[in-house]
């Protein structure tokens, strides 16, 4: 009975996210971006990123090599292709990471108000104070530039957001009716929590979290053109980019690869986002 | 009212305090001391130990918070750099002007396109300039700063010449940062925007005006728009935040001797003092920011306006 009800829910929301055009071509588009990252030994193999040929040095954009060749000879495209890992990864484990944070947080704040608010609040509203690219800097700063570090430090500048959104949404859910009654069967604070609150409160969050991912792969992309996140040679598409700068007029098809490949995941998160959001709260839609 | 602005000045000094914490803790997670950091591991351990001292590194975590603080509030002192030897705040106070100027001026520029474009997509919504709006926003705001950054430079430094491509000595300088950073994040208060002002057509209130009679110029202006701004201005605090973050990206892009060129080398060169200084500097700048734009809205909201006077006359 329940299972199917959720099913009928999920064919419903189906119906809704398919109506809409944009979000289709942007779930394709992540689609192919997945399974580029996936596949990418299948696509072409690793030893091409790395494999440096002399005589193939800073060579345009041809049958041979796609995208064209790096300062060492080195194929861009299987560069790019493997590259792709890296974003897709820090946008994920970021924005899941500081989802489950915010979560945790955020709950707790909104559900059980009071001291337990208060404290979480004070803290969070000191992180505001410092701008998300300055937290990421100090982090790096203190740990050094890895991607290990790079992932804690965008995400720890996710999470303050997180929370005061998830704080915000459950603080309008857990006044309804159906978590008091649960509260006066005696139900245990961190059923009602889980059970009630966070999935009647799913919606927002879920668009926030695609969105998020979107940003964070700016965010890490940003961080590694700077020098402070994932370091050369390693083929991160904003690492390629900060290698490009060198080669500004020279070989600028070095420069617009790496950046067409980061607008179009980026893109494609947030265009499966602006879905969600309206397939989620179809009153939004005309 | 202004017991709420009051409250809200009085409310920053914790705040303050706490940001200070979070950076100085954070920054002190960094592995080795100041001595060996400067001096090398292969250096004498009793010149690393003098060097130490001289640092204040002998001193207890908590006893090395409180003395930075105290030397921030009574003598202006953000310590001394690793590297030049230099007192941090000096080096901050030379690069800290083109930093502002640019996030100050992408502030201005994203807003006044972002803004406007929003209400202009909004009011002819599914017109094709609302479809054209959309669309380039949404590109726009999925793209790296850095790397229109990039092509901008390419376009208009390298290919027609018409502007500088690094440096920061004249307002020509500041034109390809700035388009760097506004256009990215125009993109999304343009999005912002339009879909406030979407939400704010279709209340009662204005389906009343329009019955009423008002004109649609007049609805719009009047009636929407003023409702419209009210989520668009709590976000100005935010944007610029990300004004001075994309300012700090942007400023490795066209070589510009700022707040972001500053932190990354200290970075790389481990000068921590430096990178607390600057962190901390730029915090305190944004908390600011941050505290007007509230004020600002508690100014323009008439519902926070009344729910101070109403409480202050309950108590009264």
């Amino acid at each position: 009975m329940n299972k199917s009800r959720k099913h009928a829910q999920l064919a419903e929301f189906w119906r809704r996210y398919r109506k809409n055009k944009t979000a289709v071509l942007g779930l394709i588009l992540l689609i192919a971006i997945v399974g580029m990252a996936l596949f990418a030994d299948l696509i072409v193999p690793y030893e091409k990123c790395i494999e440096q040929v002399g005589i193939e040095r800073l060579q345009g954009p041809s049958t041979a090599h796609f995208f064209g060749t790096d300062e060492y000879g080195r194929d861009l495209f299987a560069r790019i292709v493997h590259g792709s890992r890296y974003s897709l990864l820090i946008g994920l484990a970021t924005s899941l990471m500081a989802l489950v944070i915010g979560a945790v947080l955020g709950a707790s704040a909104g559900y059980f108000g009071g001291v337990v608010d208060n404290v979480i609040s004070r803290i969070i509203d000191v992180f505001m104070c410092v701008p998300p690219i300055l937290l990421s800097l100090a982090v790096v700063a203190a740990l050094g530039t890895n991607l290990r570090n790079l992932i804690i430090a965008i995400t720890v500048s996710c999470i303050p957001g997180n929370v005061r959104l998830i704080r915000s949404v459950v603080l309008t859910t857990a006044e309804q009716d159906y978590v008091e009654a649960a509260k006066s069967y005696g139900t245990s604070n961190a059923r009602i929590i889980f059970r009630y609150v966070l999935p009647n409160a799913m919606g927002p969050i879920i668009v926030n979290t695609t969105m998020s991912i979107s940003d964070m792969m700016l965010s890490a992309a940003g961080l590694s053109f700077i020098g402070m996140g994932i370091q050369p040679p390693s083929p991160e598409w904003g690492a390629l980019l900060s290698n490009a700068q060198t080669y500004l007029f020279s070989a600028p098809y070095m420069l617009l690869f790496p950046g067409m490949f980061i607008l179009l995941s980026s893109l494609a998160f947030n265009l499966v986002g602006d879905g969600l959001t309206d397939a989620l709260d179809p009153r939004l839609r005309d | 009212m202004t017991k709420y602005v009051v409250k809200r000045i009085l409310y920053m000094i914790p705040v303050l305090l706490g940001v200070a914490f979070l950076v100085f803790t954070i920054l002190s997670l960094t592995p080795g001391d100041p001595g060996s950091i400067i001096l090398g591991i292969t250096a004498k351990p009793e010149d690393i130990a003098a060097l130490n001292a001289e640092f204040g590194y002998d001193q207890p975590f908590f006893v090395r918070f409180f003395q930075y603080i105290g030397d921030i509030l009574f003598h202006f002192d953000l310590g001394t750099s690793y590297s030049t030897r230099q007192p941090v705040i000096d080096t901050i106070l030379a690069r800290f002007p083109n930093t502002l100027v640019l996030a100050l001026l992408s502030m201005c520029v994203s807003s006044l396109i972002g803004i406007s474009l929003g209400i202009f997509s909004a009011v002819r919504q599914y017109s094709v300039m609302d479809h054209v709006c959309v669309v380039v926003a949404l590109v726009f705001a999925s793209m790296p700063g850095f790397w229109l950054g990039l092509m901008l430079l390419i376009l208009f430094s390298l290919k027609l010449g018409w502007l500088p491509s690094f440096g920061a000595s004249s307002l020509r300088h500041f034109i390809l940062p700035t388009l760097t950073v506004s256009l990215t994040s125009a993109a999304g208060l343009l999005r912002l925007t339009r879909s406030a002002m979407l939400e704010t057509i279709r209340q009662e209130y204005i389906r009343t005006a329009k019955a009423k009679g008002a004109s649609n110029k007049r609805v719009i202006w009047k009636h929407a728009l003023r409702n419209a701004l009210l989520p668009v201005v709590t976000t100005l605090g935010g944007g610029f935040g990300a004004s001075l973050g994309g300012a700090i990206i942007a400023e490795t892009v066209f070589a510009m001797p700022g707040m972001g060129t500053l932190m990354t080398t200290a970075i790389r060169q481990k000068d921590i003092p430096t990178v607390m200084g600057a962190t901390l500097f730029l915090a305190v700048l944004f908390s600011f920011v941050i505290l007007f734009v509230d004020i600002l809205y508690a100014f323009i909201d008439p519902r926070i306006k009344a729910k101070y006077q109403n409480g202050g006359k309950k108590r009264e």
